[in-house]
Formats: C-alpha cells, sequence, structure tokens
C-alpha cells in the first residue's frame, strides 16, 4: 500500500504548477484574495486561457476535446487549481450538462452544443430546483406539452446560479403526469433568449445575488432540444448528480483557506501583546481542522484509487460531500472568530465590480461574516447534507 | 425562590409585546434598516414616553430601578423582533457608564436628556488591535490647562453616526494595556477633529468607526476622577453584554419557532418534513439549546441584581456570554438548515435573525474570549 504519485504523475504535477504560476492572472488571485469575486468576463477569459492550452475539460474524453486524463491527473490538476486558488470552471456547462450530452445527446446535439462549452462560448445554468421542489427534486412540477414539433414549456425554476449571465439552461419539466413522478420527467435544453423567459434575482445573506428565479411562460422549444427520450430525464438527471457529487470535498481549497487562517491569525492582535495564533483555543482549534484536513485528503484518496482501477463512483462520495463542506464552515466560522469587531460592517457593495465608496475594513476580515452567511449553502445545495446522510444509510449501511 | 415575573415586569413585557405587535413586523424593520438614521425617531420619542428608557437607571437617578432582570425581560423581546433602535447603545452600554462613573452635576446634564429620549449616545471604547480587552486603550488624553487633547481612533462605535454625543475612553496615563490611567470624555460629536465614518452591522444596527484629531474637550468634562475609568467600563460593557444576550435569547426563541412552523407546513417526498425523526431530533435540540441560553442569561442577571462581589458579578456575565455563543452557533445554523435554500436569502426572516445573534456572538467579545475570561477569574 502507498500512497505516491508515479514519476510520471510528479513530472505532470510539475507541468501544472509552472502553467499555473505563469498563466493565472495575478490581478485574479489578488481580486480573489481580497474577498471579491470575478466578472462573466474575467472567468470567461481564464477558461479561454485553460482552453489555449488544451486544459478547459479535465473530465472530458479526448474525442470531444477533453484531456483524457486519469483520474489521478484530474486530482493533481485539480488540487493544483485549488491550492493557488484559481476558479474552477462555471459547473453548470463543463461539468452538469456536458457529461449528458455525452451520453445521452444526438450526434446534431453534440456537434452543436460540446465545442461551445469547451471554448467557454455559451454560458449554460441549470434548471433543476423548484420552490417546492428541493430535496425532493421528482415531484417538479414545470410542464412540457408537445405542440407540433414543439414543446410548451410553463413553469418556474429557482437557484439558478449565475442565470443572469446564462445563454442556455438546461431543465427537468414534467412531459407526463399519469405516471409515477420519476417516470414523466424529460431534459430539455432551452435557449434563455426564447420569448417567454424571465428571471427575478435572488438576493442572498451576503447581499449579493448569485441566483435566480426562472419563469418560463409559454415558452416554445424545439423537440430537438430534448435529450434522448421523452419521460426518461430522471436517469440522465440522476447520472448528472452522481457527476456532480465526485470531487467535492474541497481539500485543496481547505489547504489554503487554513494557511490564509494561519496567517492572518499572525497578524491579529489578541488585545494583550500577542497574536491570535498564539491564543491557546484557537491554535487547538487550528490543529483540529488540520486533522480533520488529512482525513479528509486520505478519504478522497482511497475513493480515487477504487475510481483509477476502473470502479464506478460510489455512495462513498456522500461522506466527500458532507464532510467537505462542514469543514469549510468551521473554517468560516475561524475567519469570523479572528476578524471579531471588523467583520460586521455589512458593507456588500465593497466586494462588487466598480465599487467608488471609502472601503471599510480589509479584505480577510470584513468579508469574514459574509462568507459566513453566505457558505451556509454548502450543506444545502448539491443534495443537502441530510440528503446525503440518507443515501449512505440506504446504499451503504442497507437501512 | 421564585423565578416568576413581577405584576411591573409583566407589564413591562407586555408592553414591549404589545408595540412589537402593533408596529414592528418585519417589513416595516427593514424599511427602519434602509433609512438614513437606520432607526425611527418616532418609536425613539414613544420609548421614551413609554418610561423604556428609565430602565437601566437607579431610583435616585429618576430611573426605574436600574434592574438587570427587568432589562432581560424588555431585550427578549427586542430579540425576538429584531428591533435596532439603538436602546443598549445609548440606554445601557453609555448610560451605565455616566451612572457609574459620572459626577451628580454630570448626570444632572445628561441624564435627563437621555431618559426623555432627547439625547442619542455612543461609547467609543475599541480601537483597532485591542480586540476584546477593555484596558487595552491607545487613543491618548493629554491635559492642557483647562482643556483635554484627545488624539486616536476608536472602531466598532455603536449607534456612533446618530450620537450628539460621544463618549470616548483615552488614555491620560500608563502605558497602553495598564488597567490605571483610563478616563472617559464626553464630547458634543460635532466637535472639530471628530470624523466619522458610518455603516450598518450585519444585525441592521448603526455603527461607526471614528477617528480623533486634537480634539479639545474641556476637563470639565471628564467623567468622574482622572484615570479611574476602567472599572465603570467593565461593568458598563458586562451589562450590555447581558442586555444582547437577552437579545439572543429572544431571536433564537423566533428561529426555533419558526424552524417548527416551517417544518410542519414544507412537504418533501409527499410528507412534512417536520416528521422525519432525523430532523424531530435536531429542532429538540435547539429547543434545549434555547433553554439553556435562557436560564444561564436569567443567573446573570439575578447575580447582576444581587450582592455578590464584583468578580462573581462579571464571572456571571462570561459564564451566560460564553454559553449563549454555543446556543447562537447550533440554533442559528440549524435553523438555516432545515429551511433549505429559502433560509440564505435575504427575503426571509430567519436570515436576518441568523445575521443578528451572530453579531452577538462576536459583539463585546465572543464565545472563546469569555470562556478564557472565566477561566481567569
Amino acid at each position: 500500500m502507498n500512497a505516491d504519485f508515479t514519476p510520471e504523475e510528479l513530472q505532470f504535477q510539475a507541468e501544472v504548477r509552472e502553467f499555473l504560476q505563469s498563466d493565472f492572472p495575478a490581478e485574479y488571485r489578488e481580486k480573489i484574495e481580497a474577498g471579491m469575486r470575478l466578472s462573466k468576463e474575467e472567468t470567461v477569459r481564464w477558461q479561454k486561457i485553460l482552453y489555449k492550452k488544451g486544459w478547459a475539460a479535465p473530465g472530458w474524453p479526448v474525442e470531444y476535446g477533453g484531456t483524457g486524463w486519469t483520474a489521478i491527473q484530474q486530482y493533481i490538476f485539480a488540487t493544483e487549481m485549488g491550492l493557488i486558488g484559481a476558479p474552477e470552471p462555471i459547473p453548470c456547462g463543463m461539468k452538469m450538462v456536458a457529461p449528458v450530452i455525452m451520453a445521452y445527446g444526438s450526434e446534431e446535439q453534440k456537434q452543436k452544443f460540446l465545442p461551445d462549452i469547451l471554448k467557454s462560448n455559451v454560458w449554460w445554468c441549470q434548471g433543476y430546483s423548484e420552490a417546492n421542489s428541493g430535496s425532493d427534486l421528482a415531484s417538479l412540477k414545470t410542464t412540457a406539452v408537445r405542440d407540433g414539433d414543439e414543446y410548451l414549456v410553463n413553469g418556474s425554476k429557482t437557484w439558478n446560479t449565475y442565470g443572469q449571465y446564462a445563454d442556455w439552461i438546461f431543465c427537468l419539466v414534467r412531459t407526463d403526469n399519469s405516471v409515477k413522478k420519476q417516470e414523466g420527467i424529460s431534459f430539455l435544453l432551452i435557449d434563455m433568449k426564447t420569448p417567454g423567459i424571465s428571471l427575478k434575482p435572488i438576493v442572498l445573506l451576503d447581499g449579493h445575488a448569485e441566483v435566480n428565479e426562472v419563469f418560463f411562460d409559454n415558452v416554445r422549444v424545439p423537440v430537438n432540444n430534448l435529450i434522448g427520450e421523452e419521460n426518461k430525464g430522471w436517469t440522465y438527471a440522476k447520472f448528472l448528480l452522481t457527476h456532480e457529487r465526485t470531487t467535492i470535498s474541497g481539500v485543496p481549497r481547505g489547504k489554503r483557506r487554513l494557511a490564509a487562517l494561519k496567517r492572518v491569525a499572525a497578524n491579529t492582535d489578541d488585545g494583550f501583546g500577542g497574536t491570535m495564533l498564539e491564543n491557546p483555543a484557537f491554535r487547538t482549534k487550528l490543529a483540529e481542522i488540520e486533522i480533520e484536513l488529512q482525513a479528509l485528503e486520505y478519504a478522497e484518496l482511497r475513493t480515487l484509487a477504487a475510481l483509477s482501477v476502473g470502479k464506478a463512483p460510489g455512495p462513498e462520495s456522500s461522506i466527500l460531500k458532507v464532510v467537505g463542506t462542514e469543514l469549510a464552515q468551521e473554517m468560516d466560522e475561524m475567519f469570523v472568530d479572528l476578524a471579531g469587531y471588523n467583520c460586521l460592517p455589512f458593507v456588500p457593495e465593497q466586494f462588487e465590480d466598480g465599487f467608488q465608496g471609502v472601503p471599510i475594513g480589509s479584505g480577510d476580515s470584513a468579508s469574514a461574516a459574509l462568507k459566513y452567511f453566505n457558505n451556509r449553502k454548502l450543506s444545502i445545495y448539491g443534495g443537502s447534507n441530510e440528503i446525503q446522510r440518507n443515501i449512505i444509510s440506504k446504499a451503504i449501511l442497507g437501512l | 425562590m421564585d423565578f416568576s415575573r413581577s405584576a411591573e415586569q409583566k407589564m413591562l413585557q407586555e408592553s414591549v409585546q404589545k408595540f412589537v405587535h402593533r408596529s414592528y413586523d418585519f417589513e416595516t424593520r427593514n424599511r427602519i434598516v434602509a433609512s438614513e438614521k437606520g432607526f425611527s425617531q418616532e418609536n425613539w420619542d414613544l420609548f421614551a414616553e413609554l418610561g423604556w428608557l428609565t430602565v437601566p437607571f437607579k431610583e435616585e437617578e429618576a430611573g426605574l430601578g436600574a434592574s438587570a432582570v427587568d432589562l432581560v425581560i424588555m431585550m427578549e423581546e427586542f430579540g425576538k423582533a429584531m428591533l435596532v433602535e439603538p436602546f443598549i447603545a445609548t440606554g445601557v452600554l453609555a448610560g451605565t457608564l455616566i451612572s457609574e462613573q459620572a459626577s451628580s452635576q454630570q448626570k444632572a446634564e445628561l441624564l435627563p436628556r437621555l431618559m426623555e429620549g432627547k439625547l442619542q449616545l455612543a461609547c467609543a471604547y475599541a480601537e483597532q488591535g485591542s480586540r476584546f480587552n477593555l484596558a487595552n486603550i491607545r487613543t491618548s488624553a493629554k491635559v492642557d490647562g483647562d482643556t483635554v487633547v484627545i488624539n486616536g481612533a476608536k472602531t466598532a462605535v455603536l449607534n456612533g453616526s446618530n450620537a450628539d454625543i460621544l463618549l470616548v475612553v483615552a488614555r491620560e496615563s500608563g502605558a497602553a494595556m495598564d488597567s490605571k490611567g483610563i478616563s472617559v470624555f464626553w464630547l458634543d460629536a460635532t466637535s472639530q477633529g471628530v470624523s466619522i465614518q458610518p455603516f450598518t452591522n450585519v444585525d441592521g444596527k448603526k455603527s461607526a468607526e471614528i477617528s480623533l484629531k486634537d480634539v479639545s474637550v474641556p476637563v470639565s468634562q471628564r467623567l468622574g476622577v482622572a484615570g479611574s475609568a476602567l472599572q465603570a467600563l467593565q461593568d458598563s460593557v458586562d451589562r450590555a453584554t447581558l442586555a444582547i444576550s437577552a437579545e439572543a435569547v429572544g431571536a433564537m426563541e423566533s428561529l426555533l419557532y419558526k424552524t417548527v412552523e416551517y417544518s410542519k407546513t414544507r412537504k418533501q417526498f409527499g410528507t412534512a418534513i417536520g416528521t422525519f425523526q432525523a430532523l424531530q431530533h435536531r429542532m429538540t435540540d435547539m429547543f434545549i439549546e434555547c433553554q439553556l441560553a435562557r436560564s444561564i442569561v436569567i443567573m446573570a442577571a439575578m447575580k447582576l441584581d444581587s450582592n455578590e462581589d464584583a468578580i462573581q458579578k462579571t464571572k456571571s456575565v462570561s459564564a451566560a456570554k460564553s454559553r449563549i455563543g454555543k446556543a447562537i452557533q447550533k440554533v442559528g445554523q440549524e435553523a438555516i438548515q432545515i429551511h433549505g435554500g429559502i433560509g440564505v436569502t435575504d427575503e426571509l426572516d430567519v436570515g436576518h435573525l441568523f445575521k443578528s445573534v451572530t453579531a452577538v456572538e462576536i459583539m463585546f467579545g465572543n464565545t472563546d474570549y469569555h470562556t478564557q475570561r472565566f477561566a481567569s477569574l
């Protein structure tokens, strides 16, 4: 038993590191460190840099322009990206709809959609959840009624991440009401410019509208945009969700944030002549986080080792989601701890592009509470942690 | 032994409840938060009329009696509806500091106006780098004849942007962390050399960063004796700590109640999510946390009203704040989690209650600080 990379993998790691050092724009790194978000244009520009290098789609097969990397190479790449803080692609296109199109789409759909996803020419958003269908996704109510060569779509979707930027949306819609709820669902691709679509931003606790509600009022969608077979959408949806759950543990990001915690603690006065890094209670918590990260890292490596000998991602990935998100949330709490009074001001506009006023506080401390609030979503989205625990109890423990 | 409320205490509680019911629904609160001052003068006038502003003061000051239990009863109701009027900043923090430290002549000048609702106050004590150590004061006060010249910078000054008068904690002698040498001066917020950067806190209350550059104040505006203010400052901050802890007890009760109600109406998998035992036990744990939080806040209030020595009083406040902090994380986070996506939106009151209690967790010393202070006393 060993957890070593092969010489080839180490060489690959060095290559990734070198590339990220030289090509990840320094101004993006500064912006992210200051608690700001990248704009749509900046995100796309970074994706295009990756595309030029041939690394835009680590998980894709070579035939579609992917890297053809092994699971371990993908892990190395994701790790190095996370360590440096480079944003991963907005997952809706690259990681969610694209694998579904590859697996179940028609040849025409593959040709039409995949190249633009690869080149980040088209921004996708997801149309899964509805106001009354969260954890119980299969109860969704948005309908698509066949009318000649078109579907007529009516209803609404919610939690559409960056729907305001999106050119296309993939949707789960109900095409048959007469059968078991899972059996009447279809998977549709919809152009956001189609008449009848409207968007309502949802402001979250950090004051930023990163998600939206999307309304469909008699929206006409060509039948050609149906993925696979009508009423088989639930199968495709589950396939997508399994893909979403893998590599969600966030260990590299966690390591980067742990290093940041130590750095910030060393620069934070404890009020009694020392620093917070010397505070025994805080040191203990830091150690606990570091230990938990190590346990999580090895849990992920064990999953990875199983994947790389050809086993399919199993319900074990639920462990990574639960522990990874809860650990990230604990680190948010520690940033709040360190910031003290400095994270109390609620000035979200200072983290938006084009802010002209006088900033209050500095990056790590000023944004600490906002991140803490916003990241409560981590244990809710992507299949809530309750759902993940249900998966473990059913699929692993057989309860 | 008797934990029941007196007739007067019940009246006080009902009077706050009635006000909240009539005039402080969530939408109204949001409008007040978004207004320029960030609180309602009309409400403030009403508080004065109802006698609420006399609660923090002793009878000989024409107050209601400065009972910590009275204060806690009121603050719980404030917390349930997330009132943003600066009752704690003006009445409790600054008010107690005046009550404890000022001469009778100074009290006569300030307290009647305060209780009539004609005076907004702010206590500027915290500084960058001082964290939660009240003795860590670098702002300097140099006596020059009949005047004092103050220089320094203050952070997290609650109500700082609306205060007519600032109580500035400054050092007249000694090194940065000495317990002796600290004085309090009251000065007009519009004094030359005072600059105020206002903002709204995550709990919707107004606060400010304040810098003081060669601010001249008559020596007569020093509260009490030179260099002697630390004990009074500690007592005032302790009392304000108890007050926000009681607000958190109220807010947590709202969070629990709203979560339980939501779990009864939110249907997933064909049934109300409140029927799932996994969630029932977690809401039960929230309830237990709320009960322990309320219990320890009552304990601290009763100790403050008792004849126990100063150390026991301070220790009980730290015990309450430390335990409340644990409850806040548990109850706040679970309320959001059980609400799911809607819980992290700005639209629902639950998220705002969560932000309010999070502010309490930090304010006047976080959980770790108070646990350590408890251990050190």
